[in-house]
């Protein structure tokens, strides 16, 4: 567009006149200002009336009210937190805290695998492959078809017939699987680990100045020098070289059978690995077909043109397609997550104790119906937002810019 | 069109009052119990159950509620309404029973529930009878060769939220220096299939639920074993809500009629030979005089129906839980060195 049109809409004479407010009804102005003060004030006398009705019949029968409970000692044993609980000493605040984090665990993690899982189930449905395709759209239309809530008492039912600990599968040195969930050695923490972790961002950062160095270069020359292999060198050799350079410290701490359980080590309990498991399969399917769309609303002229300029076939999908995809994908991406975060809330079935299971439970061990709903409903409301309000940004950032 | 708060206040003011005045000429023409009032205009007790324990509260193969809480609910229907069939049951859920009640979506609770001090204190409700002296225990499974709840340091434990088992687990596992971890899933089949594929060590509620849960598996029940412990008392019993006191009154007396008669020995079979009874207690107690329904709100023949529609305490008990195997012991009348005992009817 050239610069010298302005856009009508920015002509300051097309505006109607200004003047002063009349006190007359044919005035718009005066009538939407009224409408408005009505309505915001019959919404308002509403919720007044809700409020004081629920708080006179809460006094009525007698019912504790206020969010006091929350300091209170919780007594309410946790099987599954991020931080050190104790109901002994703890309180409702914070075992609601942990129901928090183990809600974010859950869809963190699940965010992150769907949108892999999904991402290359969306592309090899597209694939030439006939197999591959065929696979990949049964999947889709089976996961989809099936309600999410069978699907995670199918999966935590699968992990609950894993034999007893005493006759775990023993698949590696170390890893365990057992209906007490999948056991994995973890590492002893040595201070050597401190400085290996300081090597990689160290290796990091340099990758990205070779990075940038490499992207001059291709600007002045029209030679890029290979990035991956200093990535390599800086971010892995050396670090193990500092390792080496500290007396290779490496000591596994493998679980061991002691009594009911394995004791030592890490735990991907059954209620975890079933909600995840299903979660992510569940909403892999719907990005599956949002990555689908997405890659076909590329217009083919746009392959075709990369074709001709000789680039790959796997360099035309990542740098050329999914680039423009993604602006058809981000929008109902934000819903998926959203969808996948508050599915979560289907762990109350299969006993993982995310923010609805403990805050259940909560409620009704006070018997604060009200404040643990309103909890439950602020937690979620929250976590949604955030989300939205990242992927907005993100959409923002990679909309086509039109100039 | 204006809202001044002035005008808003005296609206409300004038509702409040017309309530008021309503709420006045009901109480001179009804018994005083807004509940007792709801159900009698209904024509139906809506009584809040768990429908999914064995010998409490089951639906047998023709769909009736079978059980010593559905009986004790059968029993305030025949004296609030003189027909022990005029009623419905709502299954419930440990989770969403107190709500059920607060919200008024059923009039009582008999639904295996612990009379604690804070389900009185903060949740509304108030316990009207003891129909089961209960507590916690433990069940393991035979092969795990556990003796004791002392052995089961690091054990997994399934146990349905929101209950006082979870709670007196906690604080008895920290007394003892154990540790355990839990697993709380809310559906009662989902946590005993929980325990049944060896998710759980041991399966823990009320000694009374475990040994419903073990008579339910049949030729498997051997296969299970009831820990010596029993850690907490969970006296089980019926809930009303606060704010209610002729109800209260009724549910109560209801569950103490029970009592009287197999104190006295009648039972639903031959209530009909003690109408000639010189007994001044047992003529309070069968409406013959005295006036006691009348002072309850309900007609004179209460306890009358009650006996011959429902039966007696032990009646009660020998339908429901004596075919379960479990002892009647401390829940036996007081004079045979059980703790029921009823206050006289006078």
């Amino acid at each position: 567009m050239s610069g010298s049109t302005t856009d009508p809409r920015q002509i300051g004479a097309r505006r109607p006149p200004s003047k002063g407010m009349t006190l007359s009804w044919s005035d718009p102005r005066l009538r939407s200002i009224v409408w408005q003060v009505v309505i915001i004030g019959a919404v308002g006398m509403i919720g007044w009336y809700l409020v004081s009705n629920t708080s006179q019949n809460l006094a009525a029968r007698r019912i504790a009210t206020g969010f006091d409970f929350l300091g209170r000692v919780a007594g309410i044993p946790i099987g599954e937190s991020l931080i050190p609980y104790d109901p002994a000493i703890h309180t409702y605040g914070r075992a609601m805290w942990i129901g928090v984090l183990n809600t974010l665990k859950v869809a963190v993690v699940g965010i992150v695998l769907a949108t892999f899982l999904g991402t290359v189930i969306g592309v090899a449905r597209l694939s030439k492959n006939w197999l591959l395709a065929k696979l990949t759209a049964t999947y889709v239309e089976v996961v989809r078809d099936i309600p999410l809530l069978l699907q995670l008492l199918f999966w935590y039912v699968l992990l609950q017939n894993l034999p007893a600990p005493r006759q775990a599968f023993n698949p590696a040195t170390g890893v365990f699987l057992s209906n007490r969930g999948i056991k994995v050695p973890l590492l002893e923490w040595d201070p050597a680990y401190w400085w290996m972790l300081a090597a990689f961002v160290l290796g990091w950062i340099g990758t990205i100045a070779w990075s940038r160095a490499a992207h001059r270069r291709q600007e002045a020359t029209g030679i890029r020098p290979r990035v991956w292999p200093v990535g390599l060198g800086l971010m892995i050799a050396f670090p193990l070289l500092v390792w080496a350079a500290l007396g290779s410290p490496f000591k596994p701490e493998i679980p061991v059978l002691r009594g009911f359980n394995f004791q030592g080590g890490g735990t991907v309990s059954p209620e975890y690995g079933a909600l995840t498991l299903g979660l992510v399969l569940y909403t892999a399917a719907y990005i599956a077909e949002i990555v689908r769309s997405g890659i076909l609303a590329v217009p083919i002229g746009q392959w075709e043109a990369a074709g001709a300029l000789g680039l790959r076939h796997g360099t035309i999908l990542r740098q050329i397609v999914l680039p423009q995809s993604l602006r058809v994908i981000i929008p109902p991406m934000t819903s998926q997550y959203l969808n996948l975060t508050k599915n979560s809330s289907l762990a109350v079935a299969i006993g993982y104790q995310d923010v609805v299971s403990i805050a259940n439970t909560t409620l009704n061990q006070t018997g604060q119906a009200i404040e643990g709903i309103a909890l439950i409903m602020v937690v979620y409301l929250t976590i949604s937002l955030s989300i939205s309000l990242f992927m907005n940004w993100y959409n923002a950032r990679i909309a086509l810019v039109e100039r | 069109m204006m809202i001044r708060p002035t005008s808003a206040g005296a609206g409300f003011l004038f509702a409040g009052v017309l309530l008021a005045v309503s709420a006045t000429a009901a109480l001179a023409q009804g018994t005083g119990s807004a509940t007792l009032d709801a159900v009698a205009k209904r024509g139906q007790l809506v009584c809040g159950v768990a429908g999914s324990t064995a010998g409490f509260s089951l639906p047998d193969s023709q769909g009736v509620m079978r059980g010593i809480d559905a009986d004790s609910c059968r029993a305030v229907a025949a004296a609030a309404l003189g027909d022990a069939g005029k009623i419905r049951f709502v299954p419930t859920t440990t989770t969403n029973r107190f709500t059920a009640l607060q919200s008024g979506e059923v009039d009582m609770l008999y639904r295996s529930t612990t009379w604690t001090l804070g389900r009185e204190g903060n949740l509304g409700g108030l316990f009207a009878s003891i129909n089961f002296y209960d507590g916690t225990g433990f069940l393991v499974k035979k092969a795990t060769n556990v003796k004791s709840v002392k052995e089961m340091d690091g054990a997994t434990i399934c146990v349905q939220p929101g209950t006082s088992t979870e709670l007196a687990i906690a604080d008895y596992f920290r007394v003892n220096n154990l540790k355990f971890t839990p697993i709380l899933i809310q559906d009662l089949a989902e946590i005993q299939n929980a325990y049944l594929s060896g998710r759980c060590d041991a399966y823990s509620t009320d000694a009374s639920a475990l040994a419903a849960f073990r008579f339910q598996q049949g030729d498997k029940a051997t296969d299970h074993v009831l820990l010596p412990e029993i850690i907490s008392k969970e006296p089980l019993g019926a809930m009303v809500r606060k704010g209610d006191d002729k109800w209260f009154d009724l549910v109560r007396w209801t569950y103490f009629a029970t009592l009287i008669a197999e104190e006295y020995g009648i039972t639903s079979k031959n209530v009909d030979t003690f109408m000639s009874s010189n007994i001044p207690e047992i003529r309070r107690l069968l409406g013959l005089e005295g006036d006691m329904g009348k002072a309850l709100g309900v007609d004179n023949k209460w306890a009358y129906n009650v006996i011959k529609q429902v039966g007696n305490a032990g009646e009660i008990w020998d339908r429901n839980i004596t075919p379960m195997g479990i002892p009647r012991g401390i829940n036996n009348l007081w004079n045979k060195g059980g703790l029921q005992y009823a206050p006289p009817m006078r």
